[in-house]
C-alpha cells in the first residue's frame, strides 16, 4: 500500500493535530503507546506518522521525507519552503508581534536594534515600514534582550502575553496572526494527489463542523 | 559523485540529446562568457540569486554561466517569420539553497525561438513529456497557462499591486489566505470563486478542461482557453492523459513568462526536475519582436534516483597480490568481464567503497571470496 507519510510537530500542538487527524479518520493507535518508537503506521488508514521538531516539519516536507506535515505559519514565512500550504488548521493560534519595555518610544533617530529568532519576518516587516534596523539573531530567551539593553525591541511569538507582562514588556504592534498549517510536498502532490486531496477535504469538513 | 551516478546521468544525457536531435533541434554551445550586466538586468529570470563574476582581460566584468537561456536569446537573431530550434547541455553555476554555496550543475535544455505558433508550443510540451519519460515510466507534466490566469485577474479587476501576492497564493494552493485576500479586496463572490477554483485545480486534461469550460464561460476567456484546450488535447492524444495534469499552481515570473508554463515531476524526487514555459515577455524586454518557448532539465536532481538503483560502488572486484603475474591477473579479469559489465581490479578495497562480488586471483585461478 502506498502510505501517506505525515510529519507531526512534537509537543502540545502535535497532540492536538493528531487528535484532529484521528477524528478525520486517520487514527493510528500505536502512536499513543509510550516508548521510544519514532515511526507509527496504520495500514488500514494508509498513514505513517513521525514526530519531528516543529521547526523541522517544513524541511521534512520540502525534501520529500514526509508527503505532508503540519507547520506553524511563522516557520513557513521565515524559511519559505517550496511546499503547498493546503489548509489553516486553526490550531496553535498566536501572533507574531513587536514588543519592548513599557517606557520605550521609537523616535526614529537611530538604527533600531531588533532581537529575534525570526530574522526574515522582522526584516520584511521593517522593510515595509521603511525603518532602518539592526537584527540581533537569538535562539531563545528573546525577552531578555531589551531588559539587558541588548536590543530596543523584540519580534517574537506572543501567545497569552504572560511572559511579556512578567518582564515588564508590552506588545507595540502585531505583525501577523499565526496558526498551524497543513503543508504538502509538491512532488508527492502529483503522485499521491487523491490521498492528499481526500485528507485535506476531511480535515476541512471537520474544521467547518467545529466552527 | 560515484562512477555509477556519472554513468546513469551520461545515459540520460545521451538519450535526451538523441531525442532533441531527432526533432531537428541543433546543439548550442556556450563557448564564451557573457557580461555580468546581461544577468544583472534580468536577475529575476535567474533561478538563484548569486552570480560568480570575474574581470576579463579587457577589464569587463563577466559572469560564470548562471544560466544558458539568456545567452541563447542574446545571441540569436530576431525571427518574426520563422523559428530557430536549439538545445544545450552545459554546466551552470548557481547557489545551492541548502548550503548557500555555489555549485556546478549539469543542465540540459531546449529552446524554440521566433514565430511561435500552437504547433511549436505543442512540440516543446511533447518533448518535455518525452524527456520525462526517458527518466521515469510514470512522470507527471504539470501544465498551466499564465494568459488564462491574467484574464481571470483582469476579470476580477485585481489591481497590479495586488497581483504578485494573489499569484503567490495560487502557487502555494493556499485557498484559505486567497479567499481572505479576495474578500478584503472586495472582489465579488462569483469572481473570487473562479480564482479559487483555478488555484484548487489539479486534474487530468479531460476533466480539467471540462471544469475550465464551465468555470470560464465568459467571452473574455474564450481566446486563450480555446488555444490552451487545443494544445493540451493534442498533447494528451500524443503522450497519454495519465502523464499530464492541468494545475495553475505551476507558475513563473509573469515579467518574463506568458502563456503556457509547465513543470515536470518524477517519483522519488521531491521537487520538479523539469521546468519551462513561453517567455515572449523576456524577448520584449530585450527589444525582440518574436517569441520563445523552452525548458530545462535539472540533471543534478537525478542523482537521487540513481542512489536507489545501485547498492554497491563496485559491483564486481578482482583482488590480486604482488606475487600474481600481470598475465594471470589480466586473464582472470578478461574471463570475469565476459559475464559482467564492470570489473574493477584492485590490490585491496578502499574502506570508503562497498563491493558486491569479490574475486581473488589465487595460484593462477580465480576464486570468489565469501
Amino acid at each position: 500500500m502506498n502510505m501517506l507519510n505525515v510529519a507531526l510537530p512534537k509537543g502540545r500542538l502535535g497532540d492536538k493535530v493528531y487528535e484532529l487527524f484521528s477524528k478525520a479518520g486517520y487514527d493510528c493507535p500505536s502512536i499513543l503507546d509510550p516508548g521510544r518508537k519514532l515511526i507509527f503506521e496504520n495500514e488500514e488508514t494508509g498513514v505513517r506518522y513521525f514526530w519531528v521538531k516543529p521547526s523541522d516539519v517544513a524541511i521534512y516536507v520540502e525534501r520529500g521525507a514526509a508527503d505532508i506535515g503540519v507547520a506553524g505559519k511563522d516557520i513557513l514565512l521565515e524559511y519559505e519552503p517550496d511546499v503547498f500550504e493546503l489548509l489553516d488548521l486553526k490550531l496553535g493560534k498566536c501572533r507574531m508581534a513587536v514588543a519592548a519595555k513599557k517606557d520605550f518610544h521609537d523616535r526614529h533617530l537611530k538604527t533600531l536594534r531588533v532581537a529575534t529568532k525570526f530574522s526574515k519576518i522582522a526584516a520584511d516587516y521593517y522593510l515595509s515600514k521603511g525603518r532602518d534596523i539592526d537584527i540581533i539573531h537569538l535562539n531563545g530567551s528573546i525577552e531578555l534582550a531589551p531588559i539587558l539593553g541588548l536590543s530596543d525591541v523584540i519580534v517574537d511569538i506572543v501567545e497569552t502575553g504572560t511572559t511579556l507582562k512578567e518582564n515588564n514588556l508590552i506588545v507595540y504592534d502585531t505583525i501577523l496572526p499565526i496558526s498551524a498549517r497543513l503543508v504538502a510536498n509538491k512532488s508527492s502532490y502529483q503522485f499521491k494527489s487523491e490521498a492528499i486531496k481526500n485528507l485535506r477535504q476531511k480535515l476541512a469538513s471537520l474544521l467547518e463542523e467545529t466552527v | 559523485m560515484q562512477n555509477s551516478s556519472f554513468d546513469y546521468l551520461e545515459k540520460i544525457l545521451y538519450s535526451l540529446r538523441g531525442l532533441y536531435d531527432t526533432y531537428g533541434y541543433t546543439r548550442y554551445r556556450m563557448s564564451k562568457f557573457e557580461e555580468y550586466d546581461l544577468y544583472a538586468r534580468n536577475k529575476d529570470f535567474l533561478i538563484s540569486d548569486g552570480v560568480i563574476t570575474f574581470t576579463d582581460t579587457n577589464g569587463k566584468l563577466m559572469a560564470l554561466k548562471p544560466d544558458v537561456t539568456l545567452s541563447i536569446v542574446k545571441n540569436s537573431p530576431d525571427l518574426p517569420d520563422t523559428q530557430q530550434k536549439l538545445y544545450y547541455n552545459e554546466n551552470v553555476y548557481r547557489v545551492s539553497k541548502g548550503t548557500r554555496a555555489f555549485k556546478e550543475i549539469m543542465q540540459v535544455g531546449l529552446e524554440c525561438l521566433g514565430s511561435i505558433d500552437t504547433y511549436c508550443v505543442f512540440e516543446v510540451l511533447m518533448l518535455a513529456a518525452k524527456s520525462l519519460l526517458l527518466i521515469s515510466e510514470t512522470p507527471v507534466l504539470e501544465i498551466s497557462d499564465l494568459s488564462i490566469l491574467s484574464d481571470t485577474l483582469d476579470f476580477a479587476a485585481i489591481a497590479p499591486a495586488d497581483r504578485p501576492m494573489i499569484l503567490r497564493l495560487i502557487g502555494e494552493k493556499n485557498l484559505h489566505e486567497l479567499s481572505e485576500m479576495l474578500l478584503s479586496l472586495g472582489v465579488p463572490a462569483e469572481k473570487s470563486a473562479i480564482l479559487i477554483s483555478l488555484a484548487e485545480l489539479h486534474d487530468a486534461p479531460q476533466k480539467a478542461l471540462s471544469m475550465l469550460r464551465k468555470t470560464l464561460s465568459a467571452s473574455v476567456f474564450e481566446e486563450n482557453l480555446t488555444s490552451f484546450a487545443k494544445t493540451v488535447t493534442a498533447l494528451s492524444d500524443a503522450i497519454g492523459e495519465e502523464f499530464l495534469r492541468v494545475d495553475f499552481s505551476a507558475l513563473d515570473d509573469p515579467h518574463y513568462y506568458n502563456g503556457i508554463v509547465f513543470k515536470g515531476y518524477v517519483p522519488g524526487i521531491p521537487q520538479s526536475v523539469l521546468s519551462g514555459g513561453r517567455y515572449d515577455a523576456l524577448l520584449r524586454s530585450m527589444n525582440r519582436s518574436s517569441g520563445a518557448i523552452g525548458f530545462a532539465v535539472y540533471l543534478d536532481l537525478l542523482e537521487l534516483l540513481e542512489a536507489e538503483n545501485s547498492p554497491y560502488d563496485l559491483p564486481v572486484v578482482l583482488l590480486y597480490s604482488e606475487e600474481d603475474s600481470i598475465e594471470a591477473i589480466e586473464t582472470a579479469a578478461v574471463q570475469l568481464r565476459r559475464g559482467n559489465e564492470k570489473i574493477c581490479v584492485l590490490k585491496s578495497i578502499p574502506d570508503s567503497l562497498q563491493a558486491g562480488k569479490i574475486y581473488r586471483v589465487q595460484n593462477g585461478k580465480t576464486e570468489e571470496v565469501q
